[in-house]
């Protein structure tokens, strides 16, 4: 079963949800919130086997090119500018669409590899990881997802959001776990996280994080929607502390264990 | 004028709470929500919407069924396996390239403006807000962080406001570059837990990549004060200055539960403190 944890915002409690469930049930973990991949800190592993995640950026051949323009009137992305004597590239614009290569009347475009981030793992965790300055995170969370086994459990780790990245790394899920506080701002990302699931049509339910910090107004909305509610995080000072040292609560607290397990039954 | 963003890396560290009573407390600036993914800061600053605009971004392709032959030609080209095995473009997935457009033999393909989100502008208790709502799983969200920043703009210098208070886009990626480009000043909002000194660091390289002055507030510092030493000690070691800290205190959520900033609801010194020492280091800036 492929369980990814999401939340329409960040800072609600999904990498502790995912690490905690993953640890419990034994699942693999793939940390798919490449922008911030927190779950190693966790889990502080050593991760050796790493590759590259690379884009294919255009490369002119100016004994070939005669600046007729074409590629840069084609490119939806504004990557390429041809002036009369040259021909820019703005790498961090490419997508990687290969277009200009098509519409190139003199073949005086082929392509190169450019590394805008990486996927390191151990078979039983992996996590992407997107380089500084880069604007591109799908690629990355696409390349973590093929270290998918549907034969093994896999647990989610989804970047926060709407966006993208966020749909690339919960489709296909069999489930989908939302995470969420509860306040007005919890609420208001735990609606956007719903449409998302909702247009994806993926089965999900809500686990409430920091519980009693706030008001009923989420869980109102969930019975309200018929949404479940599969678990309840009360907002607990050793929780916060063992979170604040990168601990894994299920390992102190193993009445938690069991939860998760049970969470886990539920939802199969 | 001056430009502020707040940004945080990961979320929950209480990045919006503090814009929020930056704008309360800044007296008629120019308020700016880039979290166009997640907005929040229309829950405590309701912005009455005067007007709203549509906003494409990519393209979208679509084919014609009646015109299409079969030959295949735009799934063998699709480099994001946009188009499924029975030729259909897969909407959440269509980058907008146009290279089916380009390949297919007989013009079945259609490409049209995506209807992407929507950019408001609002009036605010506090001045004019600028804001928006991207669409689910949409791609552009830099390119409309960037519509919401120069539309921002405008109206500063329209209004004839000295400074633009924006809150900034959560991650490393391109929203966070949109947000911080062309700013004076970045306010990391963090807090003293490993992924918080983690997030801390990755998003101060991005500031740093950009060549912006930044400073660090630490949020509910007393949660673990030995991260809040780390923290310290980072920006010490990279010239950061710490704009204050601040700590764990219930009346944050409850001010977030009436719909209020802090400075409405208690008048929070510290908070107070933090927003005088912005001041005075933006008006250092040249
Ligand atoms: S426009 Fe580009 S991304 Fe969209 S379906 Fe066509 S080839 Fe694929
Ligand atoms: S390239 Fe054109 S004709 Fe060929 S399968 Fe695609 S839409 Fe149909």
């Amino acid at each position: 079963m492929i369980i990814a944890v999401a939340s329409g915002k960040g800072g609600t409690g999904k990498t502790t949800v995912a690490v905690n469930l993953a640890l419990s049930i034994d699942a693999v973990l793939l940390d798919c919130d490449v922008e911030e991949p927190n779950c190693n800190i966790f889990l502080k592993k050593d991760l050796k086997d790493i590759e590259d995640v690379t884009l294919d950026v255009p490369v002119i051949n100016f004994k070939k090119c005669n600046f007729c323009g074409k590629c840069s009137e084609f490119c939806e992305y504004n990557a390429l500018a041809v002036t009369k004597e040259n021909v820019l590239v703005f790498k961090e614009l490419c997508h990687g669409c290969g277009g200009c290569k098509l519409v190139c009347p003199e073949d005086a475009i082929t392509y190169e590899k450019r590394k805008i981030g990486e996927v390191a793992g151990d078979g039983s965790f992996y996590q992407g990881k997107l380089n500084i300055g880069e604007a591109m995170a799908t690629p990355v969370v696409s390349a973590v997802k093929k270290k998918i086994d549907r034969r093994k459990d896999t647990v989610i780790d989804a970047p926060p959001g709407a966006s993208c990245p966020v749909i690339e790394s919960v489709s296909k899920s069999d489930y989908c776990i939302l995470v969420t506080e509860p306040t007005p701002f919890g609420l208001s990302d735990l609606r956007i996280a719903v449409e998302v699931l909702e247009k994806l049509g993926i089965p999900y339910g809500i686990v409430i994080n920091r519980d009693g910090i706030g008001n009923e107004k989420v869980e109102e909305y969930c019975k309200e929607n018929n949404i479940p509610i599969l678990m309840k995080i009360p907002y607990e000072r050793k929780i916060a502390e063992l979170y604040s040292r990168g601990v894994p609560f299920t390992l102190e607290m193993p009445e938690w264990k069991e939860r998760f397990r049970k969470l886990y039954e539920a939802i199969r | 004028m001056r430009q502020l963003t707040v940004i945080s890396g990961k979320g929950g560290t209480g990045k919006t709470t503090l814009t929020g009573a930056f704008a309360a407390l800044a007296e008629g600036a120019v308020i700016a929500d880039c979290d166009v993914d997640a907005p929040d800061l229309h829950l405590i600053l309701h912005p009455e919407i005067k007007e709203e605009k549509k906003f494409s971004g990519m393209k979208l392709a679509s084919i014609n069924h009646e015109k299409c032959i079969n030959c295949r030609k735009c799934y063998e080209n699709c480099k994001f396996d946009a188009i499924t095995d029975d030729l259909r473009v897969n909407e959440l997935k269509c980058e907008g390239c146009g290279v089916c457009v380009y390949v297919c033999p007989v013009n079945a393909v259609e490409f049209k403006e995506r209807d992407s989100g929507i950019l408001y502008i609002s009036e605010t208790r506090f001045g004019p807000m600028v804001h928006a709502r991207l669409n689910i799983g949409e791609e552009t969200s830099g390119k409309l962080v960037s519509l919401v920043r120069s539309t921002a703009r405008e109206i500063a210098e329209k209004r004839k406001k000295d400074l633009i208070i924006i809150d900034g886009s959560p991650g490393i990626g391109c929203p966070v570059i949109a947000s911080l480009t062309d700013s004076d000043l970045a306010l990391i909002v963090t807090e003293p837990t490993l992924s918080g000194l983690h997030d801390l660091k990755r998003v101060y390289d991005v500031s740093k990549h950009f060549g912006i002055k930044t400073m660090v507030c630490i949020n509910k510092y007393d949660i673990n004060r030995e991260n809040s030493e780390k923290i310290e000690k980072f920006c010490m070691e990279n010239g950061i200055e710490i704009a204050g800290e601040i700590p764990y205190d219930p009346d944050f959520t409850k001010a977030m539960i009436e719909e209020k900033t802090i400075i409405e609801y208690n008048d929070n010194p510290l908070v107070r403190e933090i927003w005088e020492k912005i001041k005075e280091v933006m008006q250092s800036l040249s």
